[in-house]
């Protein structure tokens, strides 16, 4: 099918397109973030295990010939970075942050030198759902192939959220994230809480990893994540630890990183690295505006040591 | 400033004083040692798995780092950019501030010392060559300095917004030396104008390293006088263990954190301005070298202790310098490197947990015998 002419509405809808691509990720990282959080914990080490995830999602996709064993293998690897982490943390006076700085460097170096030989094969894709299929223009018909990740994202916010607020699980991770003392007393050992909650921040990491390397960009390389693990745990805090906001801030996201490839696409190239930078100014100008000096945040689990 | 804070004396005391202090000294040596070694011997195992000879590897990065005076050179070279990236986190990191956005300051002090020497090219070469390194140094404690005030004002978590703004950095540095200050002649790899000869680093006499090692040393110097020997950093040591504490003492926390992250970043963006002047000639993506990630392990292996900084950038520069070696001669990915590195990091960190718990670091253990 021809293109056809629709001049400057090209950019609203190469934003959409974009926006569900791009996003994603930033819906499975925040969305593990999210979970590690309101156990109490930071895992700062996301960006680590997204980056592994994309390497071992698409080695084992490549080597199997299925992309969903693929993320299979990439939800498995970042659990174990996640359960890594969880553990070194339960010992006093290691840092959390530090760790996370530390597993992230490791996890990407790792991740490197075991995906050398992968940069060159081409690995199966994830399928996606054509959504657009009711109109006649081809740029929304582009912008509407859905992944199935993205819906598997959408579910999984709906998911947790009712898992936080209806289940006897959401409550106990919740507890531990508020008070330690109060989950001692309950019986809990808020150790062991945060340690799965973290593994299970990690799995979710790494399916976002995965979906880098099967999906879009589609392709494994050093380069396949530019700090989106690191944009997702800054967005957790914008959302307010509340796994819907986190979808919806991860679509905001998703729609800031596509602003530069779609002004390209009009032919809009001067200040391209410019534009570039744009998610990043946003979760940061994002963090500005949700930050408070004084107060502490609304919605954060008390125990949390970023906002102690 | 109007406190009274007094230093307490040091050492010389009664024996067992003086037996606490060496206790203490022994302990703040001993584990961050043990935690190396046991990194390296955790890095050997995997090593072991993957079938490759972990002894070939040490003798690797012995011979490529430390066994002649070519490989010195080439050690040494990555030095200087090292211990300033160093204490971009060790000076933040003493009031209790996580801050990895180093790279950032390094790249745009680079960019900035880059685009000041076409602007001084008329000077006398001395003036030309203060005025460059004096930008590169006011644009990273601007940049990183930035981050701190973020901080401290608004309470913004300092770790995310450094590493946010060192991506950032990177995209105004390929915006502008792809765009406006972009010199024609650079085809296959967008540069600034190349500085002119007079205003290039120079390399030591007798040693085959740029000056840069020097004001490393000189750096490394100033920042352990200000933490352990003047009020100031008495105060910001103070605010570290507790802000509330410094804060009824009526010690000037923001002006203290402000301070210090600005003056982390520059010394990060004096790096950049030795990467300009000494080694690239220009400012372009080669700035973007990975010192301000390394640059957080060496700070955390110092434990944050600017003379301890020196020999643990000797020990990293190092081991980056056999890199390329290791490549050719053992036949593994580049990435080696970054993995001995990160599991270095993570047993650095769980050894943490020690301090205060291992029981032949207190006197007690000592005196009954």
């Amino acid at each position: 099918m021809d293109q056809v002419e629709i001049g400057l509405w090209g950019v609203p809808l190469a934003i959409l397109g974009g926006a569900i691509r791009v996003s994603t990720p930033f819906i499975f990282v925040s969305l593990g973030e999210c979970l590690t959080e309101r156990s109490g914990r930071i895992n700062l080490g996301l960006e680590g295990t997204l980056v592994f995830g994309a390497m071992s999602g698409y080695a084992v996709a490549y080597e199997s010939g299925n992309p969903f064993v693929g993320v299979l293998a990439a939800a498995l690897a970042g659990a174990c970075f996640g359960l890594l982490h969880g553990w070194i943390c339960k010992f006093k006076g290691v840092n959390d942050i530090a760790v996370g700085i530390a597993m992230m460097l490791f996890g990407m170096g790792l991740a490197f030198f075991f995906g050398k030989p992968y940069i060159q094969p081409q690995a199966p894709d994830l399928p996606a759902f054509n959504l657009g299929w009711w109109s006649d223009i081809p740029q929304l018909r582009a912008a509407l192939q859905v992944n199935v990740l993205f819906i598997a994202g959408g579910l999984l916010a709906v998911a947790m959220a009712w898992m936080f607020r209806s289940t006897r699980v959401g409550l106990i991770v919740r507890v531990v994230g508020d008070s330690t003392d109060a989950a001692r007393a309950m019986g809990l050992s808020p150790d062991r809480v945060r340690l799965l909650a973290t593994g299970a921040g990690g799995a979710l990491a790494g399916i976002g990893g995965a979906y880098l390397s099967l999906y879009y960009p589609g392709s494994w390389t050093e380069g396949v994540s530019s700090g989106q693990g690191l944009m997702a745990i800054a967005l957790v805090i914008f959302a307010r630890w509340n796994p819907i906001n986190c979808f919806w801030a991860a679509l905001l996201f998703g729609g800031a990183g596509a602003l530069g490839p779609a002004l390209q696409s009009v032919g809009v190239s001067e200040g391209y690295y410019l534009f570039f930078a744009a998610p990043y100014v946003l979760t940061l100008g994002l963090l500005i505006l949700t930050s408070s000096p004084d107060r502490a945040m609304q919605g954060a689990p008390l125990e949390l040591s970023l906002t102690k | 400033m109007t406190s009274q804070a007094q230093i307490p004396a040091r050492g010389h005391g009664t024996g067992a004083q003086t037996l606490i202090g060496l206790m203490f000294r022994a302990e703040a040596v001993l584990i961050p040692v043990g935690a190396l070694l046991a990194g390296a011997a955790a890095f050997s195992l995997f090593l072991l798995a993957i079938g490759k000879s972990p002894a070939e590897f040490y003798a690797l990065v012995w011979k490529a780092g430390f066994s002649s005076a070519f490989s010195w050179q080439n050690t040494l070279s990555r030095v200087a950019p090292l211990v300033l990236a160093a204490l971009c986190v060790a000076l933040p990191a003493r009031l209790g501030l996580v801050i990895i956005g180093g790279e950032g300051a390094i790249v745009l002090g680079g960019l900035a010392a880059a685009v000041t020497g076409t602007a001084v090219a008329g000077l006398p070469a001395g003036i030309g060559m203060v005025t460059m390194a004096l930008a590169g140094m006011a644009l990273g404690g601007l940049w990183i300095g930035t981050i701190g005030a973020l901080r401290i004002k608004r309470g913004v978590n300092e770790t995310i917004s450094s590493l946010l703004m060192a991506y950032i950095a990177i995209a105004l540095m390929n915006h502008f030396v792809e765009g406006p200050f972009r010199d024609p002649a650079s085809l296959n790899k967008p540069s600034t104008a190349p500085l002119e000869a007079g205003l290039r680093v120079g390399d030591m006499p007798f040693v085959a390293a740029h000056w840069g090692v020097v004001a490393g040393v000189l750096a490394c110097l100033f920042c352990w006088i200000l933490i352990e020997r003047t009020t100031l950093g008495f105060a910001a040591r103070i605010a570290g263990d507790n802000v509330r504490a410094a804060q009824v003492q009526g010690l000037p926390v923001s002006r203290l954190v402000i301070g210090f992250t600005a003056l982390g970043g520059a010394f990060a963006g004096l790096a950049g301005y030795f990467e300009v002047a000494a080694v690239h000639g220009s400012a372009n993506a080669s700035l973007i070298a990975g010192y301000g990630y390394t640059g957080i392990l060496v700070a955390f292996l110092a434990r944050h202790n600017p003379l301890a900084i020196l020999p643990v950038a000797v020990l990293l520069g190092g081991f980056e310098a056999s890199s390329g070696l290791i490549q050719r001669r053992m036949d593994l990915p580049d990435a080696t490197i970054q993995v001995f590195e990160g599991m270095v990091f993570v047993i650095i960190l769980l050894s943490e947990a020690l301090y205060g718990r291992l029981r032949i670091f207190t006197p007690a253990f000592w005196e009954h015998r």
